[in-house]
């Protein structure tokens, strides 16, 4: 594999996964407030966010693996869960690695919900609300490709639709038992 | 001021002084006021020192069992069989003396505790006794926290008891005195009903077995302990033996908290109260929780055997009596908000139907079109659906209203009422108050 | 020995989020407030896997499946 192609890869990778963690992020809202188009049952919006989110994780593996593996830039492995650990774009690539911490916890804790308890899960998923804008500063710093006109509408339109649907949530209360749980 | 010295007082089973006679618990004094730890001592004699010692609890537990009392709390739970439970749970256990008194229209426990402290406290110290206990809580309605006080104050100059006993003001809701809220109040300081299991008896205050029993029940333990179980046993009836206080209130001439044996008829304890003060439509008996029936009923024992007939049962102890002139629909829709508002909000079905279960009774108190099926359904979906019994004691309350006062509500569908006073009849507190 | 599967939903939990009643559609019904009224606790044999997946994807953890053994009959 030529390492054009694992620089495409890394920067592909990237992009869908914002994209995908971004759905994911609209997802989990919608699970929470009930919103979804009219005929998805609630649980199939459920089960959705979590198989996205499942395919997001092995995505993630894939972006993590060829951005390390490709020689052009030096990130090295330790910077897949260390902040500051990259030579190249620190600051960027950290952003990342928080993202991958992050979301490392939720995953972890989704996987074993039953036996850690509602609450204790309940506080650590809310770190998605970090991780997701972690994840999206950097995407916007870690690589060079905002010029390309369609990869700004991937960024844009996923930060569009997270900030569209946190807002709704924040703003309304759809269902009489919200403050129930 | 004369301490008293606490001696040591009968085995049981020992006929001492009062006989079988009523009043047991509210003795007829001089002068007002709470009995003094002298004059409790002098009336009552010592509590058994026997009670403590390991061997002899069980045979204890076994005269209480054989004396059948029952908690007078309004679950009439077995006595011994709680006791023996908590006695046998895992851990070292606590007890809670229930004196907080949610029900706003019943007054028995804050008069007892406002007349004879010391005999609640007798009790609850025996029960930690028998339960191998070491600590003692009694949480007391903030009326009379003051007087419990003092009395435990008394003791403790006095050395009276081998166990630490505390005070606590209750929260003054409703649903407070649900034990497992009773337990959450005392120990995170919120008063609403957690989940089941676990139970209680067996993990409870700070994961320990607890025993919750309301003032009156321990009040009688302290009596059992002293005089036996056949004299227990001499007042009530053979299935439901003893005496209980009673809160009788509404259209009577002595509205106020007297103690009767189990099983006389509902009319005799009005009579008490010097009888109806106009004429009677309905009375509510148990509680805000506990059932209407008819005036017919008057005639009916005070028993749960008795009332079983009519839907009702003693419950908590209380008679109301609404006069003629009254609408009974108006009072239960009061009630009903009242019970819709003092939900503790943790379930659905409790907190969204009572409300409109509420809202719909108001429709049909005021004569406004309501719709009787909705409401039925509604019933249905909210009884047996919540953690605790307070919806369960809301429908039964209401579906009893709806059975006793039907020509009413036929007569409210077509805009009629036969009530000349305004609502008021029944107390309702605000939120605002305790 | 007989053993019997009971759905049972913990009423303070539960926060009438209504997934339960789509993938059990035929044990749990929704009250007129969105809450789940479970009209018998036994789950039915062919209905254990769809009772497992509402347990699992109920958001707020309210229900649970328990075991319960009959004795055997002689």
């Amino acid at each position: 594999m030529g390492t054009a192609d694992l620089w495409f890869l890394s920067r592909g990778s990237g992009l869908v996964l914002l994209a995908l963690c971004s759905a994911v992020v609209v997802l989990g809202v919608a699970t929470r407030t009930g919103a979804a188009p009219r005929r998805w049952p609630r649980f199939a919006v459920a089960e959705l966010h979590r198989t996205l989110a499942l395919f997001a994780v092995a995505l993630l593996a894939l972006h993590v693996m060829t951005a390390i593996l490709d020689p052009f830039v030096t990130i090295g492995w330790a910077a897949t869960v260390l902040p500051f650990a990259s030579p190249y774009r620190t600051v960027a690539i950290s952003l990342g690695t928080l993202a991958v911490d992050l979301g490392g916890a939720v995953l972890v804790t989704s996987l074993v919900r039953r036996r850690l308890g509602q609450r204790a899960w309940r506080a650590v998923h809310w770190l998605a609300y970090l991780a997701w804008p972690a994840a999206l500063v950097h995407g916007l710093t870690a690589g060079n490709d905002l010029g390309i006109w369609w990869v700004a509408l991937v960024e844009i339109g996923s930060a569009v639709a997270v900030t569209t649907a946190v807002l709704a949530r924040l703003t309304g209360r759809s269902r009489p038992a919200a403050h129930l749980s | 001021m004369n301490t008293a010295e606490c001696r040591p007082g009968l085995v049981p089973g020992e006929a001492g002084q009062s006989a079988g006679g009523l009043p047991r618990l509210l003795a007829e004094r001089r002068g007002g006021g709470p009995a003094t730890l002298a004059g409790h001592l002098a009336r009552h004699g010592g509590l058994p020192t026997a009670a403590w010692e390991r061997r002899r609890r069980e045979q204890f537990i076994a005269e209480v069992g054989r004396a059948g009392l029952t908690g007078r709390g309004g679950a009439a739970f077995p006595t011994a069989r709680k006791l023996a439970a908590v006695a046998a749970g895992p851990g070292r256990p606590v007890v809670i003396a229930n004196g907080t008194e949610g029900e706003p229209a019943s007054a028995k426990d804050k008069v007892l505790l406002a007349r004879e402290p010391h005999l609640v406290l007798d009790g609850a110290v025996l029960a930690a006794g028998l339960t191998g206990a070491r600590q003692a809580l009694v949480v007391a309605h903030g009326a009379v926290r003051e007087i419990v006080d003092e009395a435990v104050a008394e003791r403790r100059r006095a050395r009276c008891d081998p166990v630490q006993v505390q005070v606590l003001t209750g929260a003054g809701r409703f649903v407070a005195g649900e034990a497992t809220a009773l337990v959450n109040w005392v120990e995170h300081g919120i008063p609403v009903p957690t989940r089941v299991p676990p139970r209680i008896s067996e993990h409870g205050l700070g994961g320990r077995p607890t025993l919750v029993q309301n003032v009156e029940t321990l009040a009688h333990l302290a009596l059992i302990a002293r005089h036996g179980a056949a004299w227990f046993r001499s007042a009530g009836t053979p299935e439901e033996p003893g005496s209980m206080l009673v809160t009788v209130l509404g259209a009577v001439q002595r509205p106020g908290v007297y103690e009767t044996g189990i099983g006389v008829p509902v009319s005799s304890v009005l009579a008490r109260a010097g009888g109806p003060a106009a004429p009677l439509t309905a009375l509510l008996i148990g509680g805000y929780s506990g059932s209407w029936v008819d005036q017919a009923a008057m005639a009916l024992p005070f028993s749960a055997a008795g009332l079983h007939r009519a839907g009702a049962s003693p419950g908590a102890g209380l008679i109301a009596a609404l006069p003629a002139g009254a609408c009974g629909l108006a009072e239960t829709a009061r009630i009903a908000r009242y019970l819709a508002t003092e939900s503790a909000g943790q379930c659905g079905p409790c907190l969204f139907g009572l409300d409109s279960i509420a809202a719909e009774l108001g429709a049909l108190a005021a004569g406004h079109p309501f719709d009787p099926g909705r409401l039925r359904r509604w019933l249905g979906q909210v009884d047996g659906r919540g953690a605790c019994h307070h919806p369960d004691g809301a429908v039964r309350m209401i579906r009893s209203a709806l059975r006793v006062f039907a020509a009413e509500t036929a007569r409210h569908a077509r805009g009629w009422c036969c009530g000349t006073r305004p609502a008021g009849v029944l107390p309702v507190p605000s939120r605002a108050g305790p | 020995m007989t053993s019997r599967i009971r759905l049972r939903v913990d009423p303070i939990a539960c926060a009438g989020r209504g997934l339960c009643a789509e993938i059990l559609p035929g044990l749990i019904t929704l009250d007129d407030w969105g809450f789940p009224v479970i009209r018998d606790a036994d789950v039915p044999p062919g209905w254990q896997a769809e009772a497992g997946e509402a347990v699992r994807v109920c958001p707020v953890l309210a229900l649970r499946l328990d075991r319960v053994d009959r004795p055997a009959r002689r």
